[in-house]
C-alpha cells in the first residue's frame, strides 16, 4: 500500500511537472500581454513531433535542444503575424484567435504526421528500473523531473538576473512606464511569447517520451494548466509553479482511492480555492 | 410615443417570417428542415450566450456545459424516468440552471480573462463526470437507447420522431418562448440595468446597483436558456455524448455570438445560421474540416470582430 502510494504521489509530481511547465508559459504570456493563448496544447505537439523528426538526424540529445528552440521560433512567428494584433483589444478576441489557432495546429500536426500515434525513442539506458523494490523509478522519469527542475531553475535565473527578465517582470507590473523608459514593448512581448512557446515545445519533448505522440496530445494537458495558473494565483509564477505540482501529486493520489475521479478532482481543488482565498495561494490581491 | 415603430419592429417580422416559413423555402435552396433545426437550436444556445456576453459585457467561455447538462437532463429523463419529450426539457433546463446557479456565486466576482478561464476550467467537470460515469451516462459512446416521445395534446397525437417538420414546429415554439422571455427581460429595468454594468461597471457601483448580485442572475438566466437549447439539441439528435460539454463547444457559442454581432439581439441567430452550415459543408468537403473552422475564427477576429449586423448597421448610419 505504501509504495502503492507512494509510486502515485511521484507519478503525480511528474505530471504535475508537465502541468507546471505548460502553465508557466501560459503565465508568462497572460502576466505580459494579457493574453489567454489556447493554443499552447498545439505548440506543445508540434515540439514533440518536431523531435520525432529531428531524432534519426541529430540523436536524442540534439532533438531535445534543437526542437523546443524551433517551436519557439514558430512561436516567434506566430505572435509576429497574428497574436499581437489583438492585444490591447477585448481579452475576448484574443481568446477566439488562439482559439481557432490551437484548431489549425491540432489539425496541421494530423495533417503532417499523421492521426494514428507514433513510438518514440527514449534511449535505452534510461528506460531501466533504477532498484527492484521501486520499480516505478526508471530513469527517464528521473531524468524528465531533472529536465523540468532545470528549466524552471533557468526560468527564474532569465526572469531575475537578466536585462531581459527584469524588463519582463517591469512590464508585467506597468507595461506603459517600460514602454515611456525606452523599451521596445513590441520586442519584448515578442520574445516573452517565444519564451513561452519554447517551455511548451520542452514540455512536448518530454511527454513524447512519455506518453507516445498523438496530435491532441497538447489539447489534454491545457485544461490542467489553466486550473494549476488558478490554483497558485494569477500573476504569480512560483504560485503557477506550486498549483501544477500540488493538482499533479493531489490526481496521483486520488488515482489510489476513487480512480473515476481522477480528472475531476482538481476542479474541485479549484473550487476549494476560489471559495476560500478567490486570487489564489500565491496571487496578489486586487490584480484581477 | 406609443404605436408601434414599423422601422424598429421590421428585422423582427423579417426573422420571424424567415423562421415560420421556413420548411418551406430551405428544401427548395437545397438544405433540408432538420439543419433548419440545428440552426434554430445553437442559435437559442447562441443567443443565451450573448444575454451575459453581449448585454452585460461577461465573458464566459464554459456554457457548453450547461449545454451538456440539459441535454444529459433531457436525454436521461427520457431514458430512465417518464417518456415524456416536455417533461424531459422542463427538467433538462432544471439541471443546467441549479448547476449554473450553484457555480454562480464561486465565479461572479471575477472580471475578464480571469472569468473565461474559471468558467471554462469548471466546464471540464461535468464533461469528466460525463464521460467517467459510463453505467448512468453512457461514458465516451454517449446516452442512447431513447428517442424522442409523441406530443400528446389531449385532443391529438403528434409524431416529432419521424415528421421533421412538427418537430421544427416544436423547437421554434420553444425558441419563441425562449426568446420572447430574454427579449422581455433585455428591455425591463432589469436588462436596463445590466446593459449599464457592461457600459461602466464602478457608475453602476457608484449608483448602489448590487454589481455581483445581478451578474449572477444574469448568468444564471443564460445559462438556464442554454440548457434549454441543450435540452432541444438531445432532442434533435436522440443521442447526448460529452462532446456537447467540451470546452470547444463552448468557443463553438462564442464565435457565433461574435460572428453575427453581439451588439445585436439576432446578431447570434445570424452568427449559428452561417457557422452551421459552414461546418456542415466543410465536414463533407474536406476532412481537414477542422483546419477550416480555425481559420475561420482567426478570419473573424482579424476582420469582422463586430459581426455581420455591426458591419450592416455602420453601413445604414454612414
Amino acid at each position: 500500500m505504501t509504495q502503492l502510494i507512494l509510486f502515485n504521489v511521484f507519478n503525480g509530481l511528474i505530471v504535475g511537472a508537465f502541468y507546471a511547465l505548460m502553465a508557466l508559459g501560459l503565465s508568462l504570456i497572460l502576466n505580459l500581454s494579457g493574453v489567454i493563448n489556447f493554443a499552447h496544447g498545439g505548440f506543445l505537439a508540434i515540439g514533440g513531433y518536431l523531435a520525432f523528426t529531428l531524432i534519426p538526424y541529430v540523436g536524442f540529445w540534439g532533438g531535445l535542444i534543437l526542437a523546443p528552440l524551433l517551436t519557439a521560433l514558430i512561436g516567434l512567428l506566430v505572435e509576429r503575424v497574428l497574436i499581437r494584433r489583438v492585444y490591447g483589444r477585448d481579452p475576448l478576441y484574443s481568446l477566439l484567435l488562439t482559439f481557432g489557432l490551437a484548431f489549425m495546429l491540432e489539425d496541421g500536426t494530423r495533417f503532417i504526421w499523421g492521426a494514428q500515434s507514433l513510438p518514440y525513442q527514449v534511449p535505452g539506458w534510461l528506460l531501466s528500473p533504477l532498484s527492484s523494490s521501486y520499480f516505478f523509478l526508471t530513469g527517464y522519469r528521473l531524468f524528465m523531473v531533472l529536465i523540468v527542475g532545470i528549466a524552471v531553475i533557468g526560468l527564474f535565473l532569465i526572469l531575475g538576473r537578466t536585462r531581459l527578465g527584469i524588463r519582463i517582470r517591469a512590464g508585467t507590473l506597468d507595461l506603459e512606464t517600460v514602454s515611456v523608459l525606452g523599451v521596445n514593448v513590441r520586442m519584448l512581448r515578442n520574445l516573452n511569447f517565444g519564451l513561452g512557446i519554447y517551455l511548451a515545445g520542452l514540455a512536448g519533448v518530454l511527454a513524447a517520451g512519455m506518453l507516445g505522440l498523438q496530435p491532441t496530445i497538447g489539447t489534454s494537458l491545457i485544461m490542467p494548466s489553466f486550473v494549476a495558473i488558478i490554483i497558485g494565483g494569477l500573476g504569480s509564477l512560483p504560485g503557477t509553479l506550486l498549483g501544477g505540482l500540488l493538482i499533479g501529486v493531489a490526481s496521483g493520489v486520488t488515482t489510489v482511492f476513487f480512480p473515476s475521479a481522477t480528472e475531476a478532482v482538481i476542479y474541485v481543488m479549484m473550487a476549494a480555492v476560489l471559495l476560500i482565498r478567490p486570487r489564489g495561494l500565491l496571487g496578489e490581491e486586487g490584480r484581477f | 410615443m406609443g404605436g408601434v415603430n414599423l422601422e424598429k419592429q421590421a428585422p423582427n417580422v423579417v426573422v420571424w417570417l424567415l423562421l415560420l416559413a421556413l420548411p418551406y423555402w430551405l428544401p427548395a435552396i437545397g438544405g433540408y428542415t432538420e439543419l433548419g433545426s440545428r440552426v434554430v437550436v445553437l442559435g437559442l444556445a447562441a443567443m443565451s450566450l450573448n444575454f451575459l456576453l453581449g448585454y452585460t459585457g461577461v465573458l464566459s467561455f464554459g456554457h457548453a456545459a450547461y449545454f451538456g447538462l440539459g441535454a444529459y437532463g433531457a436525454g436521461m429523463t427520457i431514458r430512465y424516468l417518464v417518456p415524456s419529450t416536455g417533461l424531459g426539457i422542463v427538467i433538462g433546463t432544471l439541471v443546467g440552471t441549479v448547476a449554473a446557479a450553484i457555480i454562480g456565486p464561486l465565479i461572479i466576482r471575477l472580471r475578464g480573462v480571469y472569468f473565461a478561464m474559471v468558467t471554462i476550467a469548471f466546464g471540464q467537470v461535468f464533461y469528466f463526470i460525463a464521460f467517467r460515469w459510463n453505467s448512468v451516462t453512457g461514458g465516451d459512446d454517449g446516452l442512447t437507447g431513447w428517442t424522442r416521445q409523441p406530443l400528446h395534446f389531449g385532443f391529438a397525437t403528434v409524431d416529432i420522431l419521424h415528421n421533421n417538420v412538427a418537430f421544427y414546429y416544436l423547437i421554434l415554439a420553444v425558441f419563441a418562448l425562449a426568446v420572447g422571455v430574454m427579449a422581455w427581460l433585455l428591455g425591463s429595468p432589469f436588462g436596463r440595468t445590466l446593459i449599464a454594468i457592461r457600459e461602466n461597471e464602478r457608475r453602476a457601483c457608484f449608483l448602489g446597483i448590487p454589481v455581483d448580485q445581478h451578474i449572477w442572475i444574469s448568468w444564471v438566466i443564460s445559462c438556464g436558456f442554454v440548457s434549454v437549447a441543450g435540452a432541444l439539441y438531445a432532442l434533435l439528435n436522440n443521442f447526448v455524448d460529452p462532446r456537447a460539454l467540451y470546452w470547444s463547444q463552448s468557443g463553438d457559442f462564442v464565435i457565433m455570438a461574435v460572428l453575427g454581432g453581439m451588439r445585436s439581439f439576432w446578431g447570434p441567430l445570424i452568427g449559428a445560421a452561417i457557422f452551421v452550415v459552414l461546418q456542415d459543408y466543410l465536414s463533407s468537403q474536406t476532412q481537414n474540416w477542422m483546419s477550416f473552422v480555425g481559420l475561420f475564427f482567426v478570419l473573424v477576429v482579424l476582420f469582422f470582430p463586430r459581426g455581420v449586423l455591426g458591419i450592416i448597421r455602420r453601413r445604414i448610419r454612414a
